[in-house]
């Protein structure tokens, strides 16, 4: 029994002086935050953003639109792209189509096999997607020239023009939806804590997910729904340890009534610093076996998540606590009063 | 918090085996599965459209019903443009023939102002080209006609339109991972995965559920069947199963869904059957407390697609904004036409033009990846939680693969489907979960090295770490709680997966592992916390 547990990750007691960096830490978020936004409006620093927004057409908001567009590598699902159906009298391998789609198309190409309609003679179908705002008829080409190679007498029997999977309607309300639940949370932590608190852990999870999003700009990585899917994850990922973080902020604020603020952070982020570590080690485990064994399908998903725990858990340290220093908390009495709503100080 | 009282065991045991009886359909085969008595929960986690395929429909617009309600908009657009010139023009014969809109002018040598009133027409706000044509005629018949290029803008709105309210209709929970696509100008693609029923999706799909609401005009059956029928009125058939007998009503609709805001089943205490209780937006209650003031006694009728639900007598002014559908109907009809007017009617009929079925999207050498990764990933979250834990570590194991049944149990419930990404995710939910168990344990850690003797460092490890597990989770649990309101689509669908996640493993890491640790401690009694 003795030799448990088999690892301990830190000594018993660390004394961290995070304070100390935070102006760094403040230097470096900013920059970072910066890097991300200009990334997103110049089409990841290939753009002039005024030049697209003139050449765009619409009300205002569409052209902006149209700059944000280019920000990012969308994929299929946002952008719509070509269908095509294939025929043969021989059977489809389809490894071999969607490598071929992979040769003559970047991003991603999606291949289905379709059982095919009754009165068309040919027993094998099969159906290729892939993105594309120019109407694809280059790549149409380029696999009907070689569709030969995958299936003998394969020949395209339809090719048509799909639009994304995400609809205007679906993409502005999931937008909508995203900002009411972030101004709930804010006035939650605002209730169980101080409004100071509520702010600073908003700002750390806008910090968390324009760099999210700065990162699939800047390396083109593509964006998909999945990828819309991880940064929701990342946001409550970012909010729950933020929420832990605080809580033990606000013990400490009740216990040690005239310590100075920027010790009571470091006293209150060493105490937390454990559980930091082990519940985010955990995730990134996770994850990087996601990463390494689960293929293409997977990695896009992982790589999100896997750099929005890394900085959910610094902004926590360096972002939602600073931010509490800066703006001060209301010390004394009120403090001891347990979840009571408090007025803004 | 060492004495678990008996009411949590009770709670715990019950919830866990709910959750296996839930979650077991999963591991059988499908034939096993249908074999079993009809007491046992059969549903399944549906695989995703990536994982294994499913059914594909193809549906098309009815782009000449779409005209044809254009082209009924612009001859009354015409007639009220004629009325509105200063001095009036008047007009004869408004109306649709064929492809073009057409009013005849009582004067023919009014057709320069008459060419003047209406030339705003040409223009629309939505498009940006022009979107009538109009062929004047020297006696005195102006005719209009839809340009191509509005005409395929139309119906490229309506299939968007559509699509989101199909995905109302089959989708209701944004679980079931199905892909709605326009394609080209007038078709929309319908892919959902696996088992899904292909005739459920047709049946969901297949009706505009248009409801409105319409004056009866008492006249016997027999006088309409002669053909007497009083202007301006029709003949509604009762709808099938629910309607009770044909009525005579006006052609106008005085009231329409789009009124509607919400329409729930609900069992009526008095009459001792089904009702659907709708309510309507504050536009609609005006309308609908008018109709009923000025109509007391005389009766009206609830149509959907032109079939009468139901023809009640109105015994006093409504003006509340809500009222109740009677009918025949049964626990599920009631919930299944409940969906449809939540889900909002079809600007035009859909024709199913196509039925295929699809193989998955991903090639099996991805699935195995895929899956290969997500049970490796499983098992390194819990080795880590072994090495860093010890004995505790196993009690966070236990409580996490409750956890991982109990998710794959709620998820069954609601019929949801798994897509690779959305295997992952549940892994990940899972490594995530053991953030209530650390800091459960941390806490008992710092309890003890604070000098407390290891009873009172796991009471004091448990209530203390409640209120940060409780403040934590909640946030989570409000935000899911908006994004499922708000969203749509696959945003309510994460937000679904999302609370079932936060649910179990709260109770898991609190409940479950508290009762294990409450029985080691009374067989072992151990003078030293052995974290």
């Amino acid at each position: 029994m003795a030799m448990w547990p088999l690892i301990r990750l830190l000594p018993k007691k660390t004394n961290f002086t995070y304070v100390k960096f935070a102006g760094f830490a403040a230097f470096l978020s900013i920059a970072a935050v910066g890097a991300s936004l200009v990334s997103m409006f110049t089409g990841g620093f290939r753009d002039n953003p005024i030049a697209v927004y003139q050449q765009a057409e619409g009300s205002p908001l569409a052209r902006m639109g149209a700059v944000m567009e280019r920000g990012f590598n969308l994929g299929i699902d946002f952008r719509g792209g070509t269908s095509m159906l294939i025929e043969s009298p021989n059977p489809i391998d389809l490894e071999a189509l969607r490598a071929l789609g992979g040769r003559v198309q970047d991003g991603e190409v999606g291949v289905q096999s379709t059982t095919c309609r009754p009165q068309d003679a040919p027993p094998y179908c099969a159906a290729l997607d892939f993105e594309s705002t120019e109407g694809g008829s280059a790549t149409v080409e380029a696999i009907r020239a070689q569709l030969p190679t995958v299936a003998e007498g394969a020949r395209i029997v339809g090719v048509d023009v799909v639009g994304a999977a995400v609809s205007e309607e679906l993409f502005s309300g999931g937008l909508i939806a995203l900002g009411l639940a972030i101004l709930l949370m804010l006035i939650y932590i605002w209730f169980r804590f101080e409004w100071q608190f509520g702010l600073g852990g908003v700002l750390a999870l806008f910090h968390d997910v324009i760099l999210t999003l700065g990162l699939f700009s800047i390396f083109r990585f593509e964006f998909t729904l999945t990828i819309i899917a991880a940064l929701l994850t990342i946001i409550g990922y970012s909010m729950n340890d933020t929420v832990v973080v605080f809580d033990r902020l606000r013990e400490n604020l009740r216990k040690y009534k005239k310590m100075p603020m920027s010790e009571l952070i470091d006293l209150s982020l060493n105490e937390t610093l454990s559980r930091t570590i082990i519940t985010g080690c955990t995730a990134l485990f996770a994850l990087v076996g996601l990463l390494y064994l689960g293929g293409e399908a997977l990695s896009g998903f992982a790589i999100a998540m896997i750099f929005g725990i890394i900085i959910g858990t610094y902004s926590s340290l360096y972002v939602a606590a600073p931010a509490i220093l800066i703006w001060g908390v209301k010390r004394g009495r009120e403090g001891e009063k347990r979840g009571a709503p408090q007025t803004a100080g | 918090m060492l004495q678990v009282a008996r009411w949590r065991i009770i709670l715990v045991l019950v919830v866990a085996a709910m959750g296996i009886a839930f979650a077991y359909p999963n591991f059988v085969p499908e034939n096993v599965r249908n074999s079993l008595p009809s007491f046992v929960p059969k549903q399944a986690i549906n695989l995703g459209l990536d994982l294994r395929g499913g059914s594909q429909l193809l549906l098309e617009i009815d782009t000449n019903t779409l005209r044809r309600q254009q082209l009924d908009n612009v001859a009354d657009q015409m007639a009220s443009a004629m009325r509105e010139a200063e001095p009036r023009i008047t007009y004869t014969g408004r109306g649709v023939v064929g492809d073009a809109a057409r009013i005849r002018l009582v004067d023919p040598t009014q057709m320069e102002r008459a060419q003047q009133a209406i030339a705003n027409l040409v223009r629309s706000q939505t498009s940006a080209t022009p979107v009538l044509e109009f062929t004047p005629h020297p006696d005195g018949l102006i005719e209009a006609r839809l340009t191509d290029a509005y005409a395929r803008e139309l119906s490229r709105q309506a299939a968007q339109q559509s699509i989101e309210v199909i995905r109302r209709r089959i989708d209701p929970t944004g679980t079931s991972e199905v892909d709605i696509r326009r394609q080209g100008d007038r078709r929309i693609v319908v892919q959902a995965p696996g088992v899904t029923d292909p005739e459920l999706l047709k049946e969901r799909i297949g009706q505009t559920a248009l409801m409105t609401f319409h004056l009866v005009r008492e006249v016997s059956p027999e006088e309409a069947a002669q053909g007497t029928l009083p202007p301006g009125t029709f003949v509604a058939q009762p709808y099938p199963q629910i309607g009770d007998a044909p009525e005579v009503v006006e052609r106008r609709a005085r009231l329409t869904g789009e009124h509607l805001t919400r329409a729930n089943p609900q069992m009526d205490q008095q009459q001792n059957q089904f009702v659907l209780a709708f309510q309507l937006d504050n536009r609609g209650s005006t309308i609908f407390c008018r109709i009923t003031r000025d109509y007391v006694n005389q009766r009206f009728a609830i149509l959907l697609d032109n079939q009468v639900l139901t023809a009640p007598r109105i015994n006093e002014p409504i003006c509340g904004g809500s009222g109740q559908i009677t009918g025949n109907f049964t626990p599920e009809s009631a919930s299944e036409l409940a969906l449809m007017l939540n889900a909002g009617a079809l600007p035009t009929p859909l024709t199913v033009i196509e039925e295929r079925t699809v193989g998955a999207g991903l090639g099996q050498d991805a699935i195995e990846a895929g899956v290969r990764a997500s049970i490796v990933a499983g098992i390194v979250t819990l080795v880590f939680m072994l090495l860093a834990y010890g004995l505790f570590g196993v009690f966070a194991c236990l409580a996490l693969i409750v956890n991982g049944i109990l998710i794959v149990a709620a998820m069954s419930m609601i019929g949801a489907a798994l897509t690779l990404p959305g295997i992952a995710g549940l892994i990940l939910t899972i490594a995530m979960a053991v953030d209530a168990n650390v800091l459960i344990y941390e806490r008992m850690r710092e309890e003890a090295a604070a000098g407390r003797g290891p009873a009172l460092a796991i009471d004091a490890g448990f209530s203390r770490a409640m209120i940060t597990i409780l403040d934590a989770n909640l946030t989570t649990i409000l935000a899911a709680l908006i994004l499922f309101q708000f969203g749509a689509g696959p945003v309510r669908g994460f937000a679904w997966t999302l609370s079932i996640g936060v649910v179990t493993s709260v109770f898991t890491a609190v409940l479950v592992t508290q009762i294990m640790i409450a029985w080691w401690f009374r067989a072992a009694r151990p003078k030293q916390l052995p974290i």
